[in-house]
């Protein structure tokens, strides 16, 4: 037998929209057939009585008194019902919940917003890149375009564009930048300073910013201009365009150019414009041992050496010895599986490898390097986080988990002596990847596993902090090495080691 | 040498539009650099057809003469006509004089064109009613009998410069409020505000509803008619000005601007009307609703929208209104064609006994208001009507107003809101915008019972269908030879 029970305030004045509000709260609770909160007009008071929620009580109120009315399946949920009711209107909760928060849909907006805005950073899906890439430097933004899978072509067509407005495009496929101070993607807490990177990868920049952020010198800006700017068909429009930008900037004194080896034609303009700075040039070009270079300039074949070149060829880990600590491995496994999440890291492991005359294979071959398919039998580096694993997957540096049946794969596979990992820190990437790692091994690894040779670029400001990230991984009986191409020698070190 | 815009970037602080990925915008205010995140959706919904019809008609040579291109050309002209359009509320007369061409057994309904069958309920409710009203039937069974056999003529008020609420009907011997637009010299027609509870806009017919339409006809209407002559006209874009201001949104919420209305016309109607119980009658009865503003409002915004019909090249839209089965849309570049689509449903609050299982689907030309900027494009203005949807807070009532700024040409920069440190209501809807960022029109409405006769159970907003945009978008980009 359903009750009904009024109650009415009289001389309580409340927004009809917040009673409404009240009223739904109230006739959802439990047992609760209907309720109304209501000014006592004469047209509520029909409504409330064709809902068959009026009592006497109610009835006799004016348009000036609040009508508290419900009707419950008994006497003691209707008094329930109406303490809550009484305690709405005593202590209104409208103040108490979060701000409603906007986002703007369109750039338009965006920039009403924030016109001072000078930057796009763009990671949505590929192919939706350009376009809005494209949308940015018609408002005059420059942009840095984190996503990948973009059309060559698209990208050429639109760093033209870029350029005849004085826009700058960092990427596609650019996951590095450090613009006055700010890293942007994936980058790390480094000092300012007077070395200005050019580098179409974004680990070759990371590595090469944290080492010298560890040899105590300072990054002024490091521009990213994406894997394929120096293609021919994009003809390095960004990278010429961020070397002149360099070139002008009062902070930056010298300047590292690093990229995968260019064709001759981009090479040439690279070389001219060099040759008309008056800055000095660190140049690695992974992959090529020899070039002739303008007075100005230099080669460094790994990241570590563009590092020690950019800082007078000071060694930036004068103490550290690849055999050190090194335990022999059995003959049957001289094999090393490389598992790279940074695919300059990787590359630069390859070259570390072929100038110690080690034969190799790689997913992301450098010149000289066959692929996977091509050969058998030879040490294995894979970057994975080249497009083919990486379509429809967040990046290994993200989430290193899209890495984990690959090491415990490597970990038991027959010949395998040592498996050579980088672990890239800083912000925008996972927040703790040696931790992950190591709750990886604990349950992954059996008395028979390969050793692990590991390095970390990072820096000690980073949020995940190297120092902490190596004796995490030192307590699991990870090998360290101060650097990539470090850990790269001490893999080929461990293998070559008699028993 | 390096151009200005770079050095720019490199010398000045760094201020980020992250497009994507939100944590790379969470690490930028950790470290305190100026970030806004976008709310990124594909565009067009990732229709991949209608994106590439979008980026043609951004770029397409016949859309393009010299610097400036056709359809942002066209597009600010649709807005000065809506922004410089004078609306004055100058007469109330009965319909047929207003809209000669309207006669017996013709009714003009709310919405683009329908048919009896395709009706629904109090629709059909008032089409009844209205017939007994007009004498054309001597009850309604008879009425309902006249209508499925078609002896009655069925148009949209937006073919005869006129607008209604709800049901929207309008018939020879209502009487109409009269709204001039001084600066182009057209006229918009509206029927008066019946009031609160059980009313034919609803699809409400019983005795008590013609009743009062009789009271309209015989007596108010002469008597508002008369005093609006006398008084040379109420203009009324400064009186909606100062009724934001006082936290009127014009759709759901209209009690300030009754307010000022009221004030404007007692002493014109003092001094026409001897009768002193009459006088009180009429007095009481604009007094006694809060929505009486609401067909004024109406009647002003096709005033001020019609102006902006057939500009060639222009993807403003000049109309949008419902009659209850579906929605449409009127374009000025695509002139008269309706693009319809089956009307939503309203999400909002219902009266005590009543719930969305009552509801009708959205009904009413009233969204003319939202046309011009008003309703819930100017929500921020009006925090009380926010709380028909979400949580009810101020700030949602300023995010609805920002939300449709996304999908507009520019603001009123007369029609402001204090809230929102005065920033104009957003104005002139831009299909290429509601396509490409796949944000439709939200309307402030009020939900009626789907039968006929019972009234209005609720209140709250209901979204314009996307679809019309969409068949919207090709037509007009066929008309500019884009395909």
């Amino acid at each position: 037998m359903a009750v009904v029970v009024n109650e009415v305030r009289r001389g309580l004045y409340l927004d009809s929209v917040a009673l409404m509000r009240y009223s739904r709260t109230i006739a959802a609770m439990d047992g609760v057939v209907d309720a109304a909160l209501m000014m006592g007009t004469p047209a509520n008071k029909e409504i409330m009585a064709d809902a068959r929620l009026l009592d006497k009580e109610g009835e006799a109120t004016g348009g000036g008194d609040l009508v508290i009315c419900i009707r419950a399946d008994n006497a003691g949920t209707a008094e329930a019902a109406l303490e809550r009711a009484i305690r709405l209107l005593d202590k209104s909760d409208l103040g108490s919940h979060n701000q409603a928060t906007w986002h703007p849909r369109s750039l338009r907006s965006a920039l009403e917003f924030a016109p001072d805005s000078k930057l796009a950073l763009i990671s949505v899906p590929g192919w939706f890149a350009a376009a809005e890439a494209r949308k940015a430097i018609r408002h005059g933004l420059h942009v840095m375009i984190f996503s990948d899978n973009v059309d060559i072509l698209e990208e050429a067509e639109l760093k033209q564009q870029a350029k005849n407005l004085g826009r700058l495009v960092m990427g596609p496929d650019c996951g590095t930048a450090i613009i006055n101070g700010v890293p942007l993607a994936f980058a790390n807490a480094v000092p300012r300073g007077d070395i200005g990177i050019v580098g179409a990868s974004g680990t070759g920049i990371q590595e090469v910013s944290c080492l010298l952020a560890r040899s105590g010198r300072g990054i002024s800006h490091a521009i990213g201009v994406g894997g394929r700017d120096l293609d021919e068909r994009v003809g390095g429009i960004s990278t010429l365009m961020a070397v002149d930008a360099l070139d002008t900037d009062a902070q930056t004194k010298h300047i590292i150019i690093i990229s995968k080896p260019p064709p001759p034609s981009v090479a040439n303009m690279m070389m001219e414009k060099i040759a008309s700075s008056d800055k000095e040039f660190t140049v690695c070009f992974l992959g090529v041992g020899e070039l002739l270079l303008p007075d100005n300039a230099r080669l460094a074949t790994t990241l570590k050496q563009a590092a020690e070149a950019a800082l007078g060829y000071d060694e930036v880990s004068p103490t550290f010895d690849p055999l050190s600590g090194v335990e022999p491995v059995p003959k049957n496994r001289k094999r090393v599986r490389g598992l790279f999440s940074g695919g300059t890291l990787c590359a630069e492991a390859q070259v570390v490898f072929r100038a110690a005359g080690e034969d190799i294979a790689s997913n992301a071959p450098i010149e000289g390097t066959p692929t996977i398919t091509e050969a058998n039998d030879v040490h294995c580096l894979l970057d994975l986080g080249d497009d083919q694993y990486t379509q429809g997957k967040p990046h290994p540096m993200i989430d290193p988990s899209v890495r984990d049946d690959a090491i415990i794969q490597a970990l038991n596979e027959k010949g395998v002596g040592v498996v050579l990992l980088d672990l890239v820190i800083g912000f925008g990437v996972h927040e703790d990847p040696a931790g992950h790692l190591a709750t990886l091994l604990a349950r992954a690894r059996t008395g028979e596993n390969p050793g692990l040779i590991v390095s970390v670029t990072g820096t000690d400001a980073d949020p995940q902090d190297r120092a902490a990230q190596i004796r995490t991984l030192e307590a699991c009986g990870i090998h360290v090495a101060p650097s990539n191409a470090d850990a790269a020698a001490m893999a080929v070190s461990t293998i070559r080691t008699k028993c | 040498m390096t151009s200005s815009p770079i050095k720019k970037l490199l010398e000045e602080p760094l201020q980020v539009i992250n497009i994507g990925l939100e944590s790379f915008a969470q690490e930028l205010e950790a470290q305190q650099t100026g970030v806004i995140q976008m709310e990124w959706v594909p565009p067009a919904g990732g229709d991949p057809v209608l994106a590439s019809l979008l980026s043609k008609l951004a770029s397409h040579p016949q859309a393009t003469t010299g610097d400036v291109d056709l359809i942002t050309a066209a597009n600010e002209e649709a807005l000065q006509r809506m922004l410089t359009g004078e609306p004055v509320l100058v007469d109330v007369v009965p319909a047929n004089e207003a809209i000669p061409s309207l006669s017996k057994h013709m009714i003009l309904h709310a919405g683009p064109p329908i048919t009896w069958e395709r009706m629904c309920g109090p629709m059909r409710g008032a089409v009844c009613g209205v017939a007994v009203f007009e004498g054309w039937a001597p009850d309604l069974t008879t009425a309902e009998s006249m209508a499925t056999d078609g002896e009655f003529v069925f148009q949209p008020n937006h073919h005869f410069d006129a607008v209604g609420p709800m049901t929207g009907l309008t018939t020879m011997c209502q009487p109409v409020m009269v709204v001039e637009n001084r600066t182009f010299g057209n006229r918009a027609y509206c029927t008066i505000n019946e009031g609160l509870g059980k009313v034919m806009r609803f699809g409400a017919n019983d005795q008590e509803v013609l009743q009062r339409l009789g009271w309209i006809r015989e007596v108010f209407g002469p008597a508002m008619g008369t005093a609006l002559r006398r008084s040379k006209g109420i203009p009324l874009r400064a009186l909606v000005a100062r009724g934001l201001t006082m936290g009127d949104e014009m759709h759901q919420r209209n009690v300030a601007c009754s307010s000022l209305m009221l004030r404007e016309l007692a002493p014109a109607l003092a001094g026409n009307v001897a009768d002193s119980s009459t006088l009180a009658e009429v007095l009481a009865f604009i007094a006694g609703n809060d929505q009486f503003f609401l067909n004024i409002a109406m009647a002003m915004g096709k005033a001020i929208a019609d102006p902006a019909r057939n500009i060639k090249g222009s993807s403003v839209v000049t109309a949008m209104s419902r009659n209850g089965t579906d929605f449409g849309i009127r374009v000025s570049g695509t002139g008269d064609a309706w693009f319809t689509a089956p009307v939503e449903m309203p999400e909002g609050l219902y009266f005590p006994g009543f719930s969305a299982e009552d509801a009708n689907p959205d009904m009413g030309d009233s969204t003319i208001v939202e046309t011009i900027g008003l309703g819930c494009f100017a929500m921020g203005a009006a925090p009380a009507v926010a709380g028909f949807v979400g949580a009810g807070a101020a700030s949602e009532a300023a995010v609805f107003t920002r939300r449709m700024a996304e999908i507009t040409v520019g603001r009123n920069p007369e029609w402001t809101i204090p809230g929102l440190d005065y920033v104009g209501v957003p104005t002139g809807i831009d299909i290429r915008l509601v396509v490409e960022t796949n944000e439709v029109p939200h309307i402030n409405t009020g939900i009626a019972h789907k039968q006929p006769g019972v009234g209005q159970v609720g209140a709250g907003v209901v979204r314009a269908p996307m679809a019309c945009f969409h068949q919207a978008l090709r037509m007009f980009a066929q008309n500019l030879g884009v395909v």
